[in-house]
């Protein structure tokens, strides 16, 4: 059908092992903002997302491009890499911790120590690692109730959000939190959200914060980035549509990352959704949306650093959906019976740790027994985690109370007893308009 | 800007008379100055000078940074605000009205409220959701609740309900300097109207302290608590039964949450009859609360029953009849606050 979009390159992603595909398709007057769109250029075997989106600065080119195929084919000397050896490392240790920590969780849970709602992330850990690997400290992080490896990738200490998952005062909320709300100002982890779709206002409120104190409180070196975590089923709440909008509609410096991972506890994402394809979404905003295997940590690691680095430079928001599958249930307390064990034997062939060791291994970067050490180092630092938490008290029962306001005692009285509002420090300042 | 509207010889110190809506303004007018993390977002709140003209002259004065005209998303853009709270800026949240903060209050209790909670006080809010609340004049059911009730039952929100324009001024910078997330309910029919004020209200360091009732007019016999519009109701009731011989006591609650226990209690102490007043529906209350907090600590002060007024337990109706029999009116509070005083008076017809 030949209109006046049928310029866009729209490339399909098959849902399956193949790589990308770049056809060319002509597009329905449909699809896309009414924004000029770009024609992209026929390099979209290794394009990423800047390349066509650069080309002109001032309107927005609503591209949307499936990135990356897998560059290890064409791989053989060094300079071609994707990752240096210290990287690589990196890397290797988060998705490992990750994994062994989520590992340990599930043991924890059957035994009694940690309880309520937990979700665990096996299997997913190649988002997570793959976008929050690249954040300084003092970008945010907005998570949902799947967070325990967010905020692991993120820095939190393993020993504090074990500790916050037996519920102890040691955690990193203080037990107050929980596995579904784990919130960490000194890593910027602002969330934690047991509601879907809750999260994506509060990440672009942070984003919107960060370009206030450059634009209106001048403080030129503030570039943080805000990167939002959510899955599949959100992306049906209305929020999300309020959110990419005005994240599109302000240029805000955030990055909205799709965990897809097909299925909302028990719902599959083909039976709620009309149009599956999530990355589509993003153009009919404004913004840029890409797809990405999210089984393949280098992969996501490629396309976040194009998203992280727009955001950065202030151009604005993009759309990343990840393909990527949870290998347990939607929680511990999940039975798991809808879902067809051969979609979970394809995925789990596709376990992001395996697939990052046999890069490494394949172009020489790592010996078996550097990653060995990693290994054992993990393995212990999440057992002293463990132990930590276990002999960590309980709350104090004068605890029930605290932290309700930031006010001590709640009725506008400052830390040192008296009213706010007679202290004449409290009105200093204050001017005569 | 204020502009004084009139200057005349009041008895004390009071020199101008302002509205409430000049209040809210030169409030938020101070604030933003004083403050530059303190923005206001809404719809209508930038060029169209706020649907109810609060924010005039802001957008002009601080530009469209910080006065944001936002799209019709309430829980969007009220995520955003709470998200900004967060990470260190001072949002004014405006709702056109508080019936529409019914489509963001899952950002406003889960993410504001229970954030300094959740996260063991590393993530405060220092947030003021504003806007009108309560019944207008024939606006219909979906635009005419009160939300006092619902949003103080919550830990973690501060909910203030000015009346006059001191109360407004005061109240306002005191919610916009507090760390923690506010809820700061206004009235539609209550910015027109015109208040005195002393010089001290119009001085910018003017603050009111959140969380104390204020005794609008002394009195022995009975005590008669109101929040918001419902205030005047109950001075103008107080003078009716002045004339009657009975000297009722005003309390302006001015916080609900936290309410100021001690200032009920202590006028009941004395008075030994209470009245309580409020626009929104009755069950669950903030009526309620009040005569349970009087029950719990001075029962044995009560010489009556508690007379509870609130609105009808019904949708608001729109004819305008209908629409006054479901509000309370000046005569209902003076009839139950005879009935409190054991003056034989028939029960009012109730909807």
């Amino acid at each position: 059908m030949a209109t006046a979009f049928s310029s866009i390159n729209v490339v399909q992603h098959a849902r399956c092992d193949n790589f990308s595909v770049a056809s060319r398709k002509p597009s329905s007057a449909f699809l896309g903002s009414t924004y000029s769109i770009r024609l992209s250029p026929s390099a979209s075997r290794s394009a990423s997302v800047s390349a066509a989106v650069n080309r002109k600065a001032s309107s927005v080119s609503a591209v949307s491009e499936v990135v990356k195929e897998k560059k290890q084919k064409s791989v053989s000397s060094g300079s071609n890499l994707l990752i240096t050896k210290e990287e690589g490392l990196e890397v290797y240790e988060d998705v490992v911790l990750g994994r062994v920590f989520e590992d340990m969780c599930a043991q924890m849970y059957y035994r009694g120590k940690m309880f309520g709602f937990v979700h665990l992330y096996n299997g997913q850990e190649a988002v997570s690692t793959g976008f929050i690997k690249l954040l300084k400290k003092e970008d945010c992080v907005v998570s949902t109730y799947r967070d325990h490896v967010h905020a692991l990738s993120k820095g939190v200490p393993a020993r504090e959000v074990m500790s916050e998952l037996f519920g102890k005062t040691t955690g990193c909320c203080r037990g107050q939190g929980g596995s579904m709300h784990m919130f960490s100002k000194e890593h910027n982890l602002i969330g934690g959200f047991a509601f879907i779709g809750e999260g994506i206002p509060i990440a672009t409120g942070a984003a919107f914060t960060s370009k206030y104190r450059r634009e209106v409180l001048k403080e030129a070196d503030c570039d943080h980035v805000t990167v939002a975590f959510f899955g599949d089923g959100t992306c049906n709440n209305g929020q999300f549509y309020e959110c990419l909008n005005m994240a599109a509609l302000w240029k805000l410096p955030i990055v909205f990352v799709v965990e897809n991972n097909l299925w909302a506890i028990g719902m599959s994402h083909l039976r709620s959704t009309s149009d599956p394809e999530i990355w589509k979404k993003g153009p009919a905003f404004g913004m840029p949306g890409v797809h990405v295997d999210g089984m393949d940590v280098l992969k996501v690691r490629e396309v976040a650093k194009e998203a992280i680095g727009r955001a950065r430079r202030g151009e604005g928001p993009t759309l990343v959906e990840c393909e990527t599958y949870r290998f347990r249930g939607h929680s511990l307390a999940d039975p798991d019976e809808l879902r067809d064990p051969d979609e979970k034997a394809r995925y789990a062939a596709r376990d992001p740790i395996a697939a990052l060791k046999k890069y490494m291994f394949e172009n020489n970067l790592v010996k078996e027994a550097e990653l060995k050490a990693i290994d054992k180092k993990i393995d212990e630092l999440v057992e002293d985690a463990v132990e930590f938490a276990d002999e960590s008290p309980q709350p104090s029962r004068s605890q029930l109370l605290e932290n309700v306001f930031a006010d001590p005692k709640g009725f506008g009285i400052g830390p040192d007893g008296r009213y706010r509002c007679e202290d004449p420090k409290f009105t200093e300042g204050t001017a005569h308009v | 800007m204020l502009s004084v509207f009139r200057r005349k010889v009041f008895h004390g110190s009071f020199i101008a008379a302002i509205t409430v809506r000049e209040a809210l303004n030169s409030a938020l007018d101070e604030e933003m100055s004083a403050d530059p993390k303190v923005f206001l977002m809404g719809e209508e709140v930038g060029e169209y000078q706020g649907a109810y003209k609060i924010s005039k002259g802001l957008l002009e004065k601080y530009g469209p940074e910080r006065v944001l005209d936002t799209p019709i998303t309430e829980a969007g853009f009220t995520g955003i605000g709470v998200g900004a709270a967060y990470y260190g800026l001072r949002p004014v949240v405006e709702f056109m009205t508080f019936n529409f903060s019914m489509q963001a209050i899952d950002h406003i209790i889960n993410s504001a409220a229970k954030s300094n909670y959740m996260s063991a006080g590393q993530i405060s809010v220092p947030i003021v959701f504003r806007g009108p609340n309560g019944a207008a004049a024939g606006v219909g059911a979906q635009h005419s609740q009160c939300y006092a009730a619902w949003y103080a039952a919550c830990p973690g929100l501060k909910v203030l309900t000015p009346y006059s324009s001191e109360d407004a001024r005061g109240l306002l910078k005191a919610a916009i300097r507090d760390p923690d997330p506010v809820i700061f309910l206004e009235n539609e029919l209550l910015y027109g109207e015109s208040f005195p004020v002393s010089a001290e209200v119009l001085d910018s360091s003017f603050c009111l302290p959140i969380g104390k009732a204020k005794i609008e007019k002394e009195g022995k016999d009975v005590t008669i608590t109101a929040f918001s519009k419902m205030v005047g109701l109950a001075l103008k009731a107080a003078e009716i039964l002045a004339k009657e011989g009975i000297s009722a006591e005003i309390i302006n609650l001015r916080s609900i949450r936290p309410l100021d226990r001690d200032t009920i209690n202590a006028s009941v102490r004395k008075t030994n009859r209470l009245v309580t007043v409020e626009e929104g529906f009755p069950q669950h209350g903030v009526g309620a609360e009040i005569c349970t907090s009087v029950i719990e600590e001075s029962f044995g002060y009560l010489d009556a029953p508690v007379e509870r007024i609130a609105g009808a337990d019904v949708p608001m109706p729109y004819a305008a009849n209908l629409e006054r029999s479901a509000v309370p009116q000046v005569e209902d509070i003076v009839r139950a606050a005879k009935r409190a005083c054991y003056r034989a008076v028939p029960m009012a017809a109730t909807a």
